[in-house]
């Protein structure tokens, strides 16, 4: 061929060279078979299926709704990050800081990127579901991933929750004073839950208002300094923690259970 | 050709003549032994990661305090002295004085003690409670509880909030839900 006598250009000379090579195994794909190699060697492409019927494509089937709430997911995850240089979770600070991030700080519009962003997470988690229910998607062979996904919807919940009480106003705190008063009344660990009083011994009650499940929520009797620092880190590491696991396992489950469900 | 009466697999070569070697019945003894320990250690972990949960030292308002002396509460005056610092209103009527939590039945916020209108409205979903703290507007399911009244050794008035009485369980008529005056 003529061109083997052509200079190679930079370009060719980058994808030949070591640090490239090194990083990339698998060298430009440009065949079927290497392009699947392409994708199975790197780390981020591996979830995805190495190669996608057609009608995984098709938007009007899928929405996109679940790549759309990972895409919404990270980017909360790094808008948060950002955020927690400059906010601190105590009742002296929590307020003025969320000011301070709208008002003060450059790019204040990272906080309203966060916020919204978190509605529309809740709005896509929503609607993924709801496609998923009305295509029949969560019949067997996937009805454990469907298992997973309201694991995962239930915590998007959470995580939504907890971030509400964060900028501490008047708002945050009475929306989380009501919402947990709802654990009040789980059945056996809610101290005014069903059962409860059979927990106990004698006339003293093991379940009560200091030790049932709102307590350990709140760290406390009521929404305060201790719940604040709770639910930050609630909010920031522990459930995102969770959810990262069980977004692995429902990612890897969809091409498990054979693959992207598409029309009959 | 004869097979051979034991078979030495290659990785035990050179092992056969040591008489403190491990028999396989013993390592899968001593490896059962090991795992029960080790999930006993971690399940008893757990269990302390649960308790750790719980504080043992509150920064909160002490849940039983003193409020004064009797005569300093007027009959059919609601006081909303302590409503920020301790969640109550002391009320006084003819035959006693009580005291109501500020937690409204409904969904659990704070209502306003309205003088002019003589009731008790929760500006959330606007319950209404009676000076008695019983309900008769409003989503509010059943009336405002009342806590434990009674007199300390010094004359005081002491509330205790951990012992609460309810309207609808006929706990009203327990004698240190009031206290009479």
């Amino acid at each position: 061929m003529s061109e083997k006598e052509k200079k190679p250009s930079l370009l060719e000379q980058l994808g030949e060279s070591q640090v490239w090579k090194s990083i990339f195994r698998s060298g430009v794909p440009k065949s079927r078979r290497q392009r699947m190699y392409a994708v199975l060697g790197n780390v981020f492409l591996h979830l995805h299926p190495a190669r996608l019927p057609r009608h995984a494509v098709k938007i009007g089937y899928t929405w996109c709704m679940g790549g759309l709430s990972f895409f919404l997911f990270v980017v909360l995850t790094i808008t948060g990050i950002l955020l927690m240089f400059y906010y601190r979770p105590t009742v002296e600070y929590a307020y003025t800081d969320i000011i301070d991030l709208t008002e003060q700080v450059p790019l204040g519009i990272m906080r309203e990127i966060h916020r919204w962003g978190a509605h529309a997470m809740i709005l896509t988690v929503w609607l993924h579901m709801l496609r998923v229910f009305m295509t029949g998607s969560y019949k067997p062979p996937r009805e454990f991933n469907w298992g997973v996904g309201v694991l995962l919807m239930t915590l998007t919940m959470f995580m939504s929750f907890t971030g509400y009480l964060l900028p501490w106003d008047q708002l945050a705190i009475w929306a989380v004073t009501v919402g947990t008063n709802m654990a009040r009344a789980h059945p056996f660990i809610g101290h005014e839950g069903p059962g409860a009083s059979l927990l106990a011994i004698g006339d003293i009650n093991l379940v009560h208002a200091g030790s049932d499940i709102r307590f350990a929520l709140l760290g406390g009797r009521f929404v305060g300094e201790a719940t604040l620092l709770r639910f930050y880190v609630l909010h920031c590491i522990a459930v995102p923690f969770i959810a990262m696991i069980f977004m692995a396992v429902h990612f890897w489950r969809i091409r498990k259970d054979g693959g992207i469900s598409g029309p009959l | 050709m004869a097979k051979p009466d034991k078979f030495i697999p290659n990785a035990s070569i050179g092992a056969d003549g040591d008489q403190t070697a491990m028999d396989r019945k013993g390592f899968l003894n001593w490896l059962t032994i090991g795992w029960l320990s080790f999930s006993a250690a971690t399940g008893g972990f757990f269990v302390v990661m649960i308790r750790f949960l719980f504080p043992n030292v509150l920064f909160e308002p002490p849940q039983s305090f003193k409020i004064g002396y009797p005569e300093e509460f007027v009959p059919g005056n609601v006081d909303i002295r302590y409503k920020k610092k301790y969640n109550i209103w002391v009320v006084r009527n003819e035959e006693g004085i009580y005291a109501l939590s500020t937690v409204c039945t409904h969904l659990g916020c704070t209502p306003n003690w309205l003088m002019a209108e003589q009731k008790f409205k929760c500006p959330c979903h606007g319950s209404g409670f009676r000076f008695s703290g019983i309900n008769f507007e409003g989503p509010a399911p059943r009336p405002l509880e009342r806590f434990m009244i009674y007199l300390a050794g010094d004359g005081q008035i002491v509330v205790d909030k951990t012992k609460s009485f309810k309207f609808e369980k006929g706990e009203w008529e327990r004698a240190e839900s009031f206290l009479k005056v």
